[in-house]
C-alpha cells in the first residue's frame, strides 16, 4: 500500500535553516546539509526547502545548495521559493531537486503552473497554497508573499476556487499551510484540511500546526491527507521521527517503517 | 590491462531531461565511476548504461530521436537499466502521446488504473517480487518501500520481475536479457533504492545474456 509521507519543511534564508512563528521572527536553526541527511537517515519520507525570502524581495533561489543536498540524501526533495519561470525550475530539476513547488508566482500569473506541467510533466509540479482563516468573513482567503510580513497580502482567490484553478492547469500535488496554525503546534486544522481534500484529486499535504504525535494520527485518519509537513517539532527535536513512525503504525496508519 | 580503475564506468544516457543529477550523486555514492553522455561511441562502451527518464515518452523518444540514439540503445549488450520513463521507453509502445518506443522488452505502456486512488502514484510503496531469483532483486523483500512518482505504468507481463498493486496491478521492475526496468526511482528509494542500484552494478552481462 501507498505509504502515508512525513516530511519535514526546511525554511531557508542565506543558505541557513531557519524557523518562525506564523512566519515571523526567524530564528536559525542549523545548517542545510547535515540537517537535510540526518532526516534521511532517521526516516523522513521526503525533504521540502523553502527559500522564505525569495518572492519577497525578488530573488531566485540560491541554487548551489540544492546540488549539495543531492548529493548528499537519498529520499526525494522538492525545491520552494522565487520560481517564476520554465527556466527558474529547470535550473532547479538540473541540480537535482525532485519537484518544484510554486505559490505566489503562481497567484501571480496562474499560467506558470500549465507551463510548468508542459516542461516537466504534472509529478514535478507542486503548488503551496497559504490560506488563512478570516473569522469575521467566515471565508478561507489565500495569501500571496507570506515570506515577508510587510509584503503579506490577501488575494483575490477563494481557498476552493483557487484548489480548483490549480489542479485545472496540471498541479501535481497541493501542499495547503493553514497560516492561522502556523508554527503554534496546536495540531493540523483538521476542518479545513478535511474540506479540501474533498475537492483535490491530486496529492494533499499538510502543513501548519505539528506541535504532537497525535496531530499527525489526526490528520492521517479524519483528513485523509497524503502526507503531513512539520518543521518546528523535528527542528527543536520535540518529535523524533522513529517514534513518530512507531506510534502511527501502532495506529494502523500506513508508514514506511 | 591494468586494473588502475575498479570502479563500475558507467554512462548515464543524455536524453535531454532535466532530472539526471540526483541518477548520477546516487551512483557516485555507490563508489561508481559515472557519466553523462549523448554520444553513441560512448554509450556503446561503457560497461553499464542507465537510461534516466522524466517528462512524457513522446518527448523523450524525440529527444533520443534528435540525438540518433535510437539503434545505439537498441545494439547495446551490456547492462542496461531505464529508470522511470527511461524504464517505459524500453518496451514496445506508450499511450502517453501514442509513440513507438525502443522495443528491447514486450510490452505496453498505459494509464494507471488507479481504480479512484489519487493520481499521479506518488510517494513510497510496497514491491512484491515475482522473480527471487533474479540478481538485481537479491536482498529485496515484500516489505520493502521504493518511492514512485508516475501517471503511466508498464502492464503485467512475463518479464515482470516485481510488481507494485496500486488500485491495479502494475510492473514496478521488468527485464529481458541485459536490459532491466524500474518504474520507482531507486536513486530516491533510501538504502533499499542503494542495494537495487548496488546489485545493479555488480550485474555480469554473461548471466543476464539467459534465454526469456
Amino acid at each position: 500500500m501507498l505509504a502515508k509521507r512525513l516530511i519535514p519543511c526546511l525554511d531557508v534564508r542565506d543558505g541557513v535553516v531557519v524557523k518562525g512563528v506564523q512566519f515571523r521572527n526567524h530564528e536559525i536553526i542549523g545548517d542545510i546539509v547535515p540537517l537535510a541527511a540526518r532526516y534521511a537517515e532517521e526516516g523522513a519520507d521526503e525533504l521540502v526547502f523553502y527559500d522564505i525570502t525569495a518572492s519577497s524581495d525578488g530573488r531566485v533561489v540560491d541554487k548551489s545548495w540544492v546540488r549539495k543536498i543531492a548529493e548528499v540524501i537519498d529520499i526525494p526533495f522538492c525545491v520552494a521559493g522565487g520560481i517564476k519561470s520554465v527556466a527558474d525550475a529547470g535550473k532547479i530539476l538540473e541540480l537535482g531537486a525532485d519537484k518544484i513547488s510554486v505559490n505566489s508566482p503562481a497567484l501571480a500569473r496562474p499560467e506558470l503552473i500549465s507551463e510548468l506541467n508542459a516542461a516537466f510533466g504534472q509529478q514535478c509540479v507542486v503548488v503551496g497554497i497559504d490560506s488563512y482563516f478570516d473569522a469575521t468573513t467566515g471565508q478561507y482567503q489565500v495569501y500571496q508573499y507570506t515570506g515577508d510580513e510587510t509584503r503579506s497580502q490577501k488575494t483575490r482567490w477563494l481557498l476552493l476556487d483557487w484548489v480548483e484553478e490549480v489542479q485545472r492547469r496540471g498541479a501535481g500535488e497541493i501542499v495547503l499551510n493553514c497560516m492561522n496554525q502556523d508554527g503554534v503546534r496546536q495540531g493540523y486544522d483538521l476542518a479545513q484540511l478535511s474540506l479540501v481534500r474533498q475537492y483535490c484529486q491530486v496529492p494533499l499535504i499538510a502543513s501548519g500546526g505539528a506541535g504532537a504525535v497525535q496531530h499527525f494520527i489526526d490528520v492521517f485518519r479524519d483528513a485523509d491527507v497524503d502526507g503531513a509537513l512539520a518543521a518546528s517539532v523535528f527542528h527543536k527535536g520535540i518529535i523524533a521521527i522513529a517514534d513518530l513512525k512507531a506510534a502511527l503504525i501502532a495506529a494502523n496508519v500506513e508508514i514506511r517503517p | 590491462m591494468t586494473l588502475q580503475a575498479n570502479k563500475p564506468q558507467l554512462v548515464i544516457v543524455d536524453t535531454g531531461c532535466a532530472n539526471i543529477t540526483s541518477v548520477f550523486c546516487a551512483l557516485q555514492r555507490l563508489g561508481a565511476e559515472v557519466q553523462i553522455s549523448a554520444d553513441p561511441a560512448v554509450i556503446s562502451a561503457a560497461e553499464k548504461v542507465i537510461i534516466p527518464g522524466v517528462g512524457t515518452a513522446k518527448q523523450a523518444m524525440a529527444n533520443i530521436d534528435a540525438k540518433g540514439l535510437r539503434s545505439t540503445l537498441q545494439q547495446l549488450t551490456q547492462p542496461v537499466l531505464g529508470i522511470c520513463l527511461g524504464m517505459q521507453l524500453l518496451t514496445e509502445h506508450s499511450a502517453e502521446g501514442d509513440v513507438a518506443c525502443l522495443g528491447l522488452i514486450p510490452g505496453q505502456v498505459a494509464p494507471l488504473e488507479a481504480k479512484g486512488l489519487r493520481l499521479p502514484h506518488m510517494g513510497w510503496n510496497t514491491l512484491q517480487v515475482e522473480s527471487s531469483t533474479h540478481p538485481l532483486l537479491q536482498g529485496v523483500t515484500a516489505a520493502d518501500y521504493v518511492y514512485f512518482v508516475h501517471s503511466f505504468a508498464v502492464q503485467p507481463s512475463n518479464y515482470m520481475l516485481a510488481s507494485c498493486d496500486y488500485g491495479s496491478l502494475f510492473a514496478a521492475v521488468i527485464g529481458r536479457r541485459n536490459f532491466l526496468g524500474m518504474q520507482f526511482h531507486p536513486e530516491r528509494s533510501g538504502k533499499v533504492g542503494a542495494r537495487l542500484l548496488q546489485n545493479f552494478l555488480q550485474l555480469d552481462a554473461q548471466t543476464l545474456r539467459a534465454p526469456d
